[in-house]
């Protein structure tokens, strides 16, 4: 479904990521794994259209995507979810819900607004609330919330979970798998293995904007000397 | 009591005029962040198409109103053309930096209209069906004046529906808080921006249209109109559709009595309720501090290096430069180059709180109009020597600096800024109206330098002298602890606090300096003229100040200093081959704006990273 | 005595009572964890604390003095050091500079206009970044740090003035596993050497229960436990609101 083909991005001539190659397939949970600065969110940025892509394919269905603007990428079925989770403080709850919400997709599953609080209750209690004056991780769920009304086909999530207290992040996983059931395609980038783990069925070890490692969650699991060198646990 | 009713209606029509523009430039501003200083421009526009259209279609009521509709439409497009080809390339700019793009179409624009309209006033035909007059408690009030005054709320109405209960309106306000979010959520913000573009410039080409029956038309009205409509939006509070009818309709009223209740002092009436309105109310009447976002309106610079070898052998040979040039120039040329170190210091003053402090101000001519005020009053009342004048002026200003600095502790933004305009209009009108003390119009004259400093070239030493001991001082503070508390505040007040810092203490303490610097400019450039007038502390200089900065580049602590001579020095090129030096500096203007979105030496510093090879990061 | 003592602390927004009548203490030389699901009032609380949010009712005690209502920058001068939930540091300067200018704040040397920033404090401010592990990137912008990054450079300051009461809200959140566990126990050792109290928030359980001498749960603004980790790990109201069925700390 995405594919991202030797692909190098520089912040100014930072060279972050140095020939990145990665692959997502429908229905499919893969997470991106890495220390600080590694370049996971700029990973999933340079796909969203957010950061320059200097070399290098980015293909989604089939068409390279690379170089075109970050809402064409969001209307052709891409969301975006940041790790500094950008509410729009000065909008209410509900009023965040409408700027994510694009018509249903045929081959996405499809997302109302009440669907969406009956997965995350906390927002129901609080829709004329502006984003500004919510906690920060009622702010994360508004965040995953307002991506999801667009009804993507594919999500990018960075780093979804930081910040959610245990019982919500358990709910999370259990939101991804469901949502993976409904045909929705996950990418995430994830400090947390153990949801990782949970949901995703690949993993990818990212390191100074290369690939270090790339394989099944249970290969990666089984892997402890790899776990250790790259991720330090 | 008759009187007193048709007055208010009176103040009624031209609130919705006022209001109109207002809403216009709140929408802009609030949705862009530009400050759009074009649009009094795009009024003015309006008023002369729809005069053009209206003398050229039938004189039925459909030629009259097509022709207001028709002018408000095109001003539209003019507005989007404006946000398409100029804005659009500079967005990512540092803010405030497309100030000047505008500043540059309101010269273009002034000396288009000249060549086209021509400079005699015009007088509009009168709204056929709506010549007459209706009675009102027993006096004769115009029915196009109803007509005005049912407007105004009317266009309230649609603006507020519009942006609260569609959806658009919400994609607007999105966009305008987070960019590149709304655009990752599929929100096409490129498109977005220059519909609000048309937008605002239709209600203030609607505006200006509008006044055709009431007014002469002519080439004064936008520049008077766009620092009224910005005192309106800022009154109101930013952002609040609402807020913005009200203090139009405040100051409008004010208008309206004012005349009779305080004749002397209604060039600066407004200026006074805004300045009451801020400091009570630091939001305007119906704002609403933003929710974390942060209100300064300067983005965070980046980071100080040491300056580069080459930035060095410049600086020694413009050194070397500086000493030589009474040898190598003219009399006129040199006369230039001294109002050049002088007004050197008046930027880099204003650049040390609007780069460092994030503070913009729109009034900085305060300062340098007090100063020279002071150090005129000493030399010509007191009869004191030169010396007695150049240190009295930047007391006499630091000292302004630092009560003004009080008053505005816990403003930000564009609201300081409007305060700050606020100030300088009161001294303004001081100046101008305390005419024995000052002189008034008529300024002071005779305030020339003793035989010592008298001939072009010695005047020319000492200028340079105290220009560049002072630039170079406040160049140094920027890299002391001072220059770093400073940008702490700017960066991250809140976390400036939570290090210890008292963010408005330290914020007064630059004030003060600024306006000291300007202060001595100001008496430098008064013993250098021989003489001191109110223009000295007028808006236009003001704004002179402000494009000196912005086109040097606000990051950047040599930027004020190019800023300064590229501006005066292509001001005073223009001036002497063309007549339309307007038209021309407006064309130059924009060009090194898009030559140069951060500023010129911005530019330079990246070239020199460039060469170097040094990192070069940007902050987003 | 206890660093911190805290008495009924209340705080509405409009309609929300975020906090509702807390009290608690916190030992010197101690580690306290407050944990509790999002919007339960921790972030709330620390702002109270630290004099970012006027209280509704309540004391608050540094050190037997009374420091409520006090301003956010006094009460940093008695000794009360802060990183926030949502990091913010000076993106216009590079990482020493931002722990250069807390030093010279501390010096009380920030008003002066002549020496150059460049040179004072240096070596002490690499030497909290070292701390940190942040050394090797002192001279990039602020602005360009990756998130886990800046929380570092966050901590550094934070510790830059020798602190009393170390208030840590989500400090290490953005890291992976392995350096949460290095950073918190950098400051744990900190809070042994210098007797410094420390009271921190966050969501990763293996780091809480790792290092935290004593937990207090908030809940909707109410404190439901405070005690050691074994009794707020089994205590079943704690289970219910805040940790779920463990699933995934357990999974780590
Ligand atoms: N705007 C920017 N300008 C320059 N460099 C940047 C910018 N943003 C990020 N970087 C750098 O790019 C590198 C990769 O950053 P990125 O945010 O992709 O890392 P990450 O893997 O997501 O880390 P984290 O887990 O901390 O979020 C880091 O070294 C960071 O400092
Ligand atoms: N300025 C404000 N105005 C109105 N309500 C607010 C404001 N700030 C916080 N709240 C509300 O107060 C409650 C407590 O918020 P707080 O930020 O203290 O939660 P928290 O415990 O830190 O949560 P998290 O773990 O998600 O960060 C939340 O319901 C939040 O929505
Ligand atoms: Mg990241
Ligand atoms: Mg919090």
């Amino acid at each position: 479904m995405l594919r991202l083909e030797a692909v190098h991005a520089y912040y100014g001539r930072a060279h972050i990521l140095a020939g990145i190659d990665l692959a997502v397939e429908r229905g499919e949970a893969v997470v991106l794994l890495g220390r600080n600065g590694a370049g996971k969110t700029t990973t999933l940025k340079a796909a969203m259209g957010l950061v320059p892509v200097a070399t290098g394919r980015v293909v989604f269905l089939g068409a390279d995507i690379a170089g075109r603007a970050a809402h064409e990428i969001a209307r052709i079925g891409i969301g975006y979810v940041p790790e500094d989770r950008r509410i729009f403080a000065g909008l209410t709850v509900m009023e965040n819900l409408a700027v994510g919400r694009q018509p249903p997709r045929r081959d996405a599953p499809t997302w109302t607004v009440e669907r969406l609080f009956g997965l995350f209750p906390n927002l129901a209690a609080m829709r004329d609330r502006p984003g500004g004056r919510m906690s920060g991780g009622e702010q994360q769920m508004l965040s995953i919330a307002r991506t999801l009304m667009g009804n993507p086909r594919l999500v990018l999530l960075d780093e979804p979970v930081e910040g959610l207290a245990p019982a919500i992040v358990e709910e999370m996983a259990r939101t991804v798998l469901a949502l993976k059931r409904e045909g929705l395609t996950v990418l995430l980038s994830e400090q947390n293995l153990a949801f990782a783990r949970l949901v995703a069925d690949r993993a990818y070890v990212i390191e100074k904007g290369q690939l270090r490692f790339s394989g099944t969650m249970a290969a990666l699991m089984a892997d402890a000397a790899a776990r250790t060198r790259y991720l330090s646990i | 009591m008759e009187f007193v009713a048709v007055q208010f209606l009176n103040g009624l029509a031209s609130a919705s005029s006022l209001f109109l523009v207002a809403s216009g430039l709140s929408i802009i501003f609030g949705v862009t962040r530009i400050v759009n200083f074009a649009h009094g421009s795009f009024y003015m526009l309006g008023a002369y198409m729809a005069w053009t259209l209206a003398t050229r279609l039938s004189a039925g009521p459909l030629g009259f109103w097509g022709a207001i509709i028709g002018a408000a439409l095109a001003v539209g497009v003019l507005g989007a053309a404006l946000e398409v080809t100029i804005l659009r390339r500079i967005y990512r700019a540092p803010e405030m930096f497309q100030l000047l793009a505008t500043f540059g179409v309101v010269l273009v624009v002034e000396d288009l209209a000249l060549l086209i309209w021509g400079p005699a006033d015009l007088l509009g035909p009168r709204a056929p069906g709506l010549r007459g007059a209706v009675d009102i408690f027993g006096q004769r009030f115009p029915e196009y004046e109803l007509l005005l005054i049912a407007i105004g709320p009317l266009v309230l109405v649609l603006l507020w529906l519009l942006f609260y209960r569609t959806r658009w309106g919400t994609l607007v306000r999105a966009a305008t808080e987070d960019r590149e979010m709304a655009a990752a959520l599929g929100v096409d913000q490129r498109r977005l921006f220059t519909a609000v573009f048309f937008l605002g410039s239709v209600l203030a080409g609607l505006g200006g249209a509008l006044q055709l029956p009431r007014e002469t038309i002519n080439l004064n009205m936008g520049f008077a109109t766009v620092v009224e409509a910005f005192v309106v939006v800022v009154v109101g509070g930013l952002g609040s559709v609402p807020g913005a009818y009200l203090a139009a309709f405040l100051i409008a009223e004010l208008h309206a009595f004012g005349i009779l209740v305080f004749p002397k002092i209604t060039l600066v009436l407004i200026f006074l309720v805004m300045a009451v309105v801020l400091i009570v109310r630091p939001h305007g009447l119906l704002g609403r501090p933003f929710v974390g976002l942060p209100a300064s309106v300067v983005s965070p610079a980046a980071v100080l290096r040491p300056s580069s070898p080459a930035a060095r052998w410049v600086g020694a040979i413009g050194f070397v430069a500086l000493l030589a040039a009474p040898f190598a120039l003219g009399d006129y040329a040199l006369t230039v180059a001294t109002e050049i170190a002088i007004l050197v210091l008046f930027a880099a003053s204003l650049h040390f709180i609007m780069g460092p402090g994030g503070m913009v101000s729109f009034g900085h001519a305060a300062y340098f109009g007090l100063g020279a005020y002071a150090a005129a009053l000493v030399a010509s009342r007191l009869a004191a020597p030169m010396v007695a004048g150049l240190f009295v002026a930047p007391v006499v200003a630091g000292l302004a600096g630092a009560a003004f600095g009080w008053f505005s502790g816990r403003l930000s933004g564009v609201y300081l800024a409007m305060l700050t305009l606020a100030f300088a209009q009161i001294c303004w009108s001081v100046a101008f109206q305390w005419a024995e003390l000052t002189g008034g119009d008529n300024g002071i004259l005779g305030v020339w330098p003793p035989a010592w400093a008298a001939p072009a070239a010695a005047y020319y030493y000492l200028a340079v002298a105290l220009s560049l001991s002072a630039v170079l001082l406040l160049r140094r503070a920027i890299r002391a602890p001072f220059g770093y508390a400073l940008r702490a505040g700017r960066d991250a007040p809140l976390r400036a606090e939570a290090i210890g810092i008292d963010v408005a203490a330290t914020r007064r303490i630059a004030f003060a300096v600024a306006a000291g610097s300007a202060g001595l400019a100001g008496g430098l450039f008064a013993f250098f003229k021989g003489s001191v007038f109110p223009t000295y502390l007028s808006i236009p200089r003001s704004v002179d100040g402000l494009l000196m900065v912005l086109l040097g580049g606000v990051n950047s602590v040599s930027g004020p200093v190019i800023g300064a001579i590229v501006y005066t020095g292509l001001g005073e090129q223009l001036v002497r081959f063309t007549d339309y030096w307007r038209l021309a500096m407006g064309v130059a203007i924009i060009a090194l704006v898009l030559a140069f979105p951060e500023g010129i030496a911005g530019f330079a510093a990246r070239l020199a990273d460039r060469r170097r090879g040094a990192p070069a990061e940007d902050a987003r | 005595m206890s660093v911190l003592a805290v008495r009924d602390l209340a705080k509405s927004f409009g309609g929300v009572q975020a906090l509702a009548g807390v009290s608690f203490e916190v030992a010197a030389g101690k580690m306290q964890a407050m944990i509790g699901p999002n919007g339960a009032g921790k972030t709330t609380c620390f702002n109270l604390l630290d004099g970012q949010l006027r209280l509704d009712a309540g004391r608050v005690y540094l050190a037997g003095t009374d420091i409520t209502g006090l301003p956010t920058r006094r009460i940093w001068r008695l000794g009360v050091g802060r990183t926030f939930q949502i990091a913010g540091v000076f993106a216009s300067m590079t990482v020493a500079e931002n722990v250069q200018t807390v030093l010279l704040s501390h010096r009380r040397r920030l008003a002066a206009f002549w020496p150059r920033v460049a040179d004072l404090y240096r070596d002490e401010a690499l030497d909290l970044l070292a701390q940190v592990g942040m050394a090797e990137q002192a001279e990039r912008s602020c602005g360009v740090l990756a998130y886990g990054d800046v929380k570092r450079v966050e901590l550094a300051m934070a510790l830059a003035h020798s602190p009393r009461l170390l208030l840590m809200d989500e400090p290490t959140a953005g890291m992976a596993p392995g350096e949460r566990m290095a950073l918190m126990s950098l400051v744990a050792g900190l809070a042994r050497a210098r007797e410094m109290a420390v009271l921190f928030t966050e969501h990763d359980m293996d780091a809480v229960f790792a290092h935290a001498d004593r937990i207090l749960v908030l809940d909707r603004g109410r404190l439901i436990a405070d005690g050691s980790p074994a009794e707020v790990r089994t205590d079943a109201r704690v289970r219910a609101v805040y940790l779920g069925s463990d699933a995934v700390a357990e999974a780590g």
